[in-house]
């Protein structure tokens, strides 16, 4: 019986490992090693951080780099304040059937691939696309007008994408929330802002970072949002990654690059989780 | 009536109803309650306590009536600004506070200065008897502790009335005797006026001034503790307070009052309508409380009481203080329960034995049949 119990763990925890060993650790081992070789000659190549002051001393990259971290930050931040009300609406309002249905909405989305989603934004924001006209039709602007290619235009597809993201892990935390305990807020005589920001917030913290993280991890590593929907001063980090592994075929300076990301990622992560009081097993769990 | 003294009463029902679509869950309730008194709703599951209760609060619009605080209608004031405050059946205090701004939030909210807060919170905690414990996270307490802390809570605020809905629900049995008392003392010392709900008789007796006995979202009858267990006005109250021996029968005599019933198995049995005006011939239901019936191993120390009669212990219910046997009447008829005195007289009863036994006409209260009235709980 006992020994039958481990082979069973070990048969189910084999594909989880597989998947974390093969797919996760050996990678990066290998990314952070090819970051940091430099090649000296053909075929050879000796151990230096060259590519990470390539990195530093190139000041395109630099700015590219700090934008999409704000700007990934700013399409979070826009995901949770527009994510926050209908997950409370969802979770807290809605009833039954209604409950259900919205749930459904939020998915519906992520029933087509991204690309399709996208190209659905680019339909609707182009110079010919459906807003133009519209705008044209009411009379409110003369000419065609190019919504596209602006970093407005991709931070609402960037919010569009996490939105599932955002709204999933808020409406299961703030479904925990007893319903009298909101109650009870009222009848000490709380007022709405304060109940929100003294009772429902606090207990949907959790829920708001594991959200948070989610969203802008995915916002950081998107390449297919910034490339079609932003304009041409729109650079995404990932595509300065993909240029130099697929259009430089200079490996060792795109495996540095990823590796700066991993360390924003990381950085942004912890000092949300240390701004917030939380752990990560308290938000995943 | 309660219309002609205005202040005198913290709280006014008038001809409260709800209706959930159609089905009414609140009929035409009305009350007063005193400044000052402990006012309990007792009733079973799904009776509408609890409607009640969050109307009152606010939470809930009534279909019609009339709510007044201190003789003023609050119909129109929301829920946190109605000078009430609730205890919460599961208590629902802040997880996310600590007890100390647990307590100073209502005081918060209210704009009060920040060490003004600390000393009446400081203050709070002395007197539910947990000083100290401010700094406490709240599931870092005991039942009984949350409890104070979750009164505690509402009381700073000094409201006008505390609405209690089933409070000590959650705790176990000794704790739950031992709150009863306390719950009494807070009261007494705060002074406040409280409403309380419960489905547990002797809660409701033991700490009210006056209990409303509530069924399907009416009030059966409003009286103190001791009317309603002496003087049951309904069958339902007569079977809801306290147990009793119920027998179903029909009326064979009917004089000044007193009842000569014949029960369905047969029994010949003595009981009074007090002011009911039970007819002969009509059908009946009887109420006799196992410690109205008095017991004796000697006919003639009975001699005194109409319902005498003799039986055999069939079943003994040892519980300590609360003892009770069931005896078979030798006349035949239903079994009867019969409360044992715990002097020592009877601690060698067995089964076998046979008791002489009988009660007082008027100990046993008779109501006309009405079936949809008559509770569903089995009387035993
Ligand atoms: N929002 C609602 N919609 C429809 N029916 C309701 C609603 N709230 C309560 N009811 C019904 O009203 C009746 C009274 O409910 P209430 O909660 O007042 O009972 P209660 O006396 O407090 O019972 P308990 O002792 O179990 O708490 C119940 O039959 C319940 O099903
Ligand atoms: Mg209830």
């Amino acid at each position: 019986m006992r020994a039958g119990n481990k082979l069973a763990l070990i048969l189910l925890l084999t594909p989880l490992l597989l998947w974390i060993g093969l797919l996760i650790i050996i990678p990066h081992i290998d990314m952070f090693l090819v970051s940091i070789r430099e090649r000296v000659g053909v075929g050879k190549y000796q151990i230096s951080l060259a590519n990470y002051w390539t990195f530093l001393g190139e000041p395109l990259y630099l700015v590219t780099f700090a934008r999409t971290a704000i700007m990934s930050v700013l399409a979070t931040v826009l995901t949770l304040i527009i994510g926050f009300p209908v997950a409370f609406f969802i979770a807290k309002i809605a009833k039954g059937r209604l409950q259900s249905s919205l749930f459904l909405l939020c998915l519906v989305p992520f029933w087509v691939s991204e690309l399709v989603r996208t190209f659905g934004w680019m339909i609707l924001l182009r110079e010919t696309g459906l807003i133009s006209n519209l705008l044209q039709w009411l009379g409110l602007v003369d000419g065609p007008v190019e919504l596209l290619y602006n970093d407005v235009a991709m931070i609402v597809g960037l919010v569009y994408t996490s939105m599932l993201f955002m709204v999933v892990p808020l409406v299961t935390t703030l479904e925990s929330l007893d319903d009298s305990i909101i109650e009870a807020g009222y009848d000490l005589g709380g007022s709405t802002v304060s109940i929100t920001r003294e009772i429902i917030i606090p207990h949907a913290m959790p829920g708001i970072v594991s959200g948070s993280i989610v969203v802008f991890m995915l916002s950081l590593g998107n390449y297919l949002t910034p490339t079609m929907l932003g304009g041409k001063d729109s650079l995404w980090f990932t595509e300065l990654i993909y240029s130099q592994f697929i259009v430089r075929f200079n490996w060792e300076l795109g495996a540095a690059f990823g590796f700066m990301l991993l360390i924003l990622s990381s950085a942004i992560i912890w000092l949300l989780l240390k701004l917030t009081g939380q752990t990560l097993e308290k938000t995943m769990t | 009536m309660t219309r002609d003294t205005p202040g005198s009463a913290d709280l006014e029902c008038l001809a409260l109803c709800k209706q959930f679509d159609a089905f009414t869950a609140v009929d035409h309730v009305s009350f007063a309650v005193p400044s000052g008194s402990f006012f309990s709703i007792l009733g079973p599951s799904g009776c509408g306590k609890t409607t009640i209760m969050r109307m009152i609060a606010g939470f809930l619009e009534p279909s019609s009536g009339d709510i007044r605080i201190k003789s003023k209608s609050v119909l129109d004031v929301p829920p946190n600004k109605r000078p009430v405050n609730m205890v919460f059946q599961h208590l629902a205090l802040f997880p996310m506070m600590n007890i100390a701004d647990n307590i100073g939030y209502g005081l918060r909210r209210q704009g009060m200065a920040k060490p003004e807060i600390g000393r009446k919170v400081d203050e709070a905690l002395e007197r539910i008897g947990l000083p100290g414990i401010g700094k406490r996270k709240v599931d870092e307490l005991s039942g009984g502790q949350k409890q104070r802390v979750a009164i505690a809570r509402c009381l700073v605020l000094e409201p006008d009335v505390l609405l209690l809905d089933e409070p000590l629900g959650a705790l176990d049995l000794k704790l739950r005797e031992h709150m009863k008392v306390e719950l009494k003392a807070l009261q007494a010392a705060f002074g406040t006026t409280f409403v309380y709900i419960t489905h547990d008789q002797s809660e409701a007796l033991v700490m009210s001034d006056q209990i409303a006995v509530m069924n399907h979202g009416r009030f059966e009858q409003v009286g103190s503790g001791r009317e309603l267990y002496y003087r049951p006005e309904t069958a339902f109250v007569a079977g809801f307070v306290g147990d009793s021996n119920r027998w179903k029968g029909r009326v064979t005599r009917a004089e000044s009052g007193l009842l000569q019933i014949t029960t369905q198995a047969g029994l010949q049995v003595t009981g009074a309508d007090h002011g009911r005006g039970l007819a002969t011939g009509d059908q009946a239901e009887l109420f006799v409380r196992p410690e109205a019936i008095r017991i004796s191993r000697q006919a003639e120390d009975l001699s005194h009481l109409e319902n005498r009669m003799s039986g055999q212990v069939t079943t003994l219910l040892f519980n300590g203080a609360d003892s009770r046997a069931i005896l078979e009447p030798q006349t035949g008829g239903d079994p009867i329960e019969v409360a044992l005195p715990q002097s020592g007289e009877y601690a060698d009863l067995k089964r076998g034995d046979v008791l002489h036994f009988a009660w007082a006409g008027d100990q046993a209260n008779a109501f006309a049949v009405n079936d949809q009235a008559a509770p569903s709980l089995e009387a035993q």
